[in-house]
């Protein structure tokens, strides 16, 4: 479904990605580990198309299709969907706007859209700018509210667990499981999920998990041994036995 | 034309004009130095022109030239002629009336507009005003425009002027506000269509325990000179003072000023100059002042001038808006300024003039 080729991406000039690959197949869910710098957040924002984050070499084809110098929104439309870990305040745009926007996509109608904003608790704030004064937890909520109107078929995540606490982790850690249909025998969406403490897979399973080292691919694994590798060992350790369990 | 008025109906429903009585409790239209109607629809409210108001009732002469000074340059001596009319509207004692009255400065063939308005609301009152001043197409000159206000105690007065003129038209109004114990005073400016020039500093004079508003949406076209900002003079205690400009240039120039002055004992001020430049060619000056002159003052500014973010642009195209939808949503909402206390009528009438801007950007 979603397949990366070679990928090199710079930001202001320093090459930050060097020749990632990653094959993602339909039902599948990767969960995407590594140090902070690593390029975690870069590999992402490079699949939907950021223009800060410029593709120097390499290719992203999704549904078979070359998307590398497609712009976002094209991206969007061919069943791409992104959650931001620090998505930015926009005055005077509304939440409410930014839903009807992202219902669009997916056919949905109004009633659908109080339905889930009042499941993810964000009916409160239909009306009052985006993200402006929203707190952690409702940045979040607000997010997974956008991609569950939106309902991509590939959903990238980008650390929907940080500074959220126990109750909005389980918040949106069930709606993230029902958009990446984990709980169906036969998946049709795939997703790549950063996460640094591995929190939001106590809610969510991944099938893979990737560390991401100074841009590289550097170990691919079951999640669940990486995250306790990483937390005994380190990233460092983890890579090394995951070379020597290569070997 | 329209209504055998000679003036352009089209015009004056871009700055807020109906000549509908029933949306309206009272109407003034002024072309040239010529007043072609006036009515009020309303017990509460008297309309009229400022010559037939000095006719019916010996005081209104007092009013004139009380707060804004007749030497004050070029333009204030230049209004101050046999030839100069304007409005003259005002609510009575206890009138509380929420339908707005509008007032149209029409700007047809005259080289230079002379206008003089006066304003009362008088004590308790409370009065909702739509101003909208325009000009025919081919019109070129000047629009001298001195307006005083009176807004007695405890009254409130929403004053809401719409500007839409043209590449030749020089516009220069001289404004100037007392708000008196416990009153309140909103003023809501908004130019988004083409213009010379526009230079104007209104003032209020806020006394006891009063409240000064101020908001102003201004767009700067390409060739449009704009120089205009608001000042509140804090002069007893308790007053207070908030002045929010949302400035956007598309090629024009812009000097965004605000001035707060605190003078008395436990007054506060709060001023707020945001610029968005959308064009290379533009510039925009923002200078916000703040002057205290007593020690027990709450004054503060925030100005901020920028471009539009990409990070915003991007994450709306994750959403799915192309980039030009994108783009004209952030500056739509950068355009949408909170305006407290405003009544429901204003509300959609400036929201109206904005959205009609939207196919321009």
């Amino acid at each position: 479904m979603l397949r990366i080729v070679n990928l090199s991406v710079e930001v202001e000039g320093k090459r930050i990605l060097h020749n990632v690959n990653l094959y993602i197949k339909k039902g599948e869910t990767f969960a995407l580990f590594g140090p902070n710098g690593s390029g975690k957040s870069t590999l992402l924002n490079a699949i939907l198309g950021n223009p800060a984050y410029k593709v120097v070499g390499g290719r992203i084809i999704f549904k078979k299709v070359d998307i590398t110098n497609m712009p976002s929104d094209q991206r969007v439309k061919l069943g791409l969907g992104m959650s931001f870990q620090n998505p930015p305040k926009i005055n005077g745009v509304k939440l409410i706007d930014i839903l009807r926007h992202c219902a669009k996509l997916s056919g949905l109608g109004e009633e659908r859209i109080m339905e889930l904003a009042e499941k993810l608790r964000m009916k409160e704030h239909l009306n009052r700018s985006i993200n402006v004064g929203f707190s952690g937890g409702e940045v979040k909520r607000s997010e997974i509210l956008q991609l569950l109107l939106m309902n991509p078929d590939f959903v990238l995540l980008d650390e929907p667990d940080s500074g959220v606490d126990l109750e909005n982790i389980a918040i949106v850690g069930s709606a993230i499981r029902d958009l990446l249909e984990r709980d169906k025998e036969e998946r049709e969406k795939g997703g790549l999920i950063i996460t640094h403490q591995g929190h939001i897979l106590d809610y969510v399973t991944a099938d893979y998990g990737v560390i991401l080292y100074k841009g590289r691919v550097a170990c691919v694994g079951d999640p669940k041994d990486i995250i306790s590798q990483i937390r005994k060992n380190g990233y460092e350790g983890c890579i090394a036995r995951c070379l020597k369990d290569m070997e | 034309m329209s209504e055998g008025y000679g003036v352009d109906s089209e015009k004056l429903k871009e700055v807020g004009i109906e000549l509908d009585p029933t949306k309206r409790s009272g109407t003034f239209l002024q072309r040239d130095q010529e007043p072609l109607k006036f009515a009020s629809f309303y017990e509460g409210v008297e309309v009229m022109s400022v010559k037939d108001a000095m006719k019916k009732y010996d005081w209104v002469r007092d009013y004139f030239w009380k707060i804004v000074r007749k030497d004050q340059d070029e333009f204030t001596k230049e209004a101050d002629s046999e030839e100069a009319n304007g409005y003259f509207i005002r609510a009575l004692p206890n009138a509380k009336v929420e339908i707005p009255v509008e007032a149209c400065l029409y700007l047809h063939r005259v080289g230079k507009q002379k206008v003089h308005n006066i304003i009362i609301a008088e004590e308790n009152s409370e009065i909702n005003i739509i101003t909208g001043c325009t000009s025919d197409r081919s019109a070129v000159g000047m629009h001298i425009g001195i307006s005083e206000f009176f807004v007695k105690r405890n009254a409130k007065l929403t004053f809401t002027m719409i500007h839409s003129w043209h590449n030749n038209i020089e516009v220069r109004p001289r404004s100037a506000v007392i708000v008196e114990e416990g009153a309140t005073f909103i003023s809501n400016y908004i130019l988004l269509n083409p213009v010379k020039l526009v230079q104007m500093y209104p003032t209020a004079y806020v006394g006891r325990n009063a409240r000064a508003v101020f908001s102003s949406v201004i767009v700067a076209l390409e060739g449009a000179n704009i120089d205009s900002g608001s000042r509140a003079v804090l002069k007893e205690p308790g007053a207070t003072a908030e002045i929010v400009s949302r400035t956007i240039s598309r090629g024009g120039k812009v000097i965004a000023r605000g001035q707060i002055i605190g003078e008395a004992e436990g007054v506060r001020g709060h001023l707020e100059c945001k610029g968005l430049i959308l064009s290379e060619k533009g510039e925009i000056n923002a200078i916000p002042e703040l002057i205290a002159r007593h020690p027990n003052v709450e004054l503060s500014h925030e100005a901020a001038i920028g471009k539009i973010a990409e990070e915003e642009i991007f994450y709306l195209m994750s959403r799915g808006l192309s980039r030009d939808e994108a783009v004209s949503a952030i500056v739509r909402g950068f355009m949408e300024i909170e305006i407290k206390g405003l009544p429901e009528v204003l509300k959609s009438a400036i929201d109206k003039a904005i959205e009609d801007m939207k196919s321009a950007l």
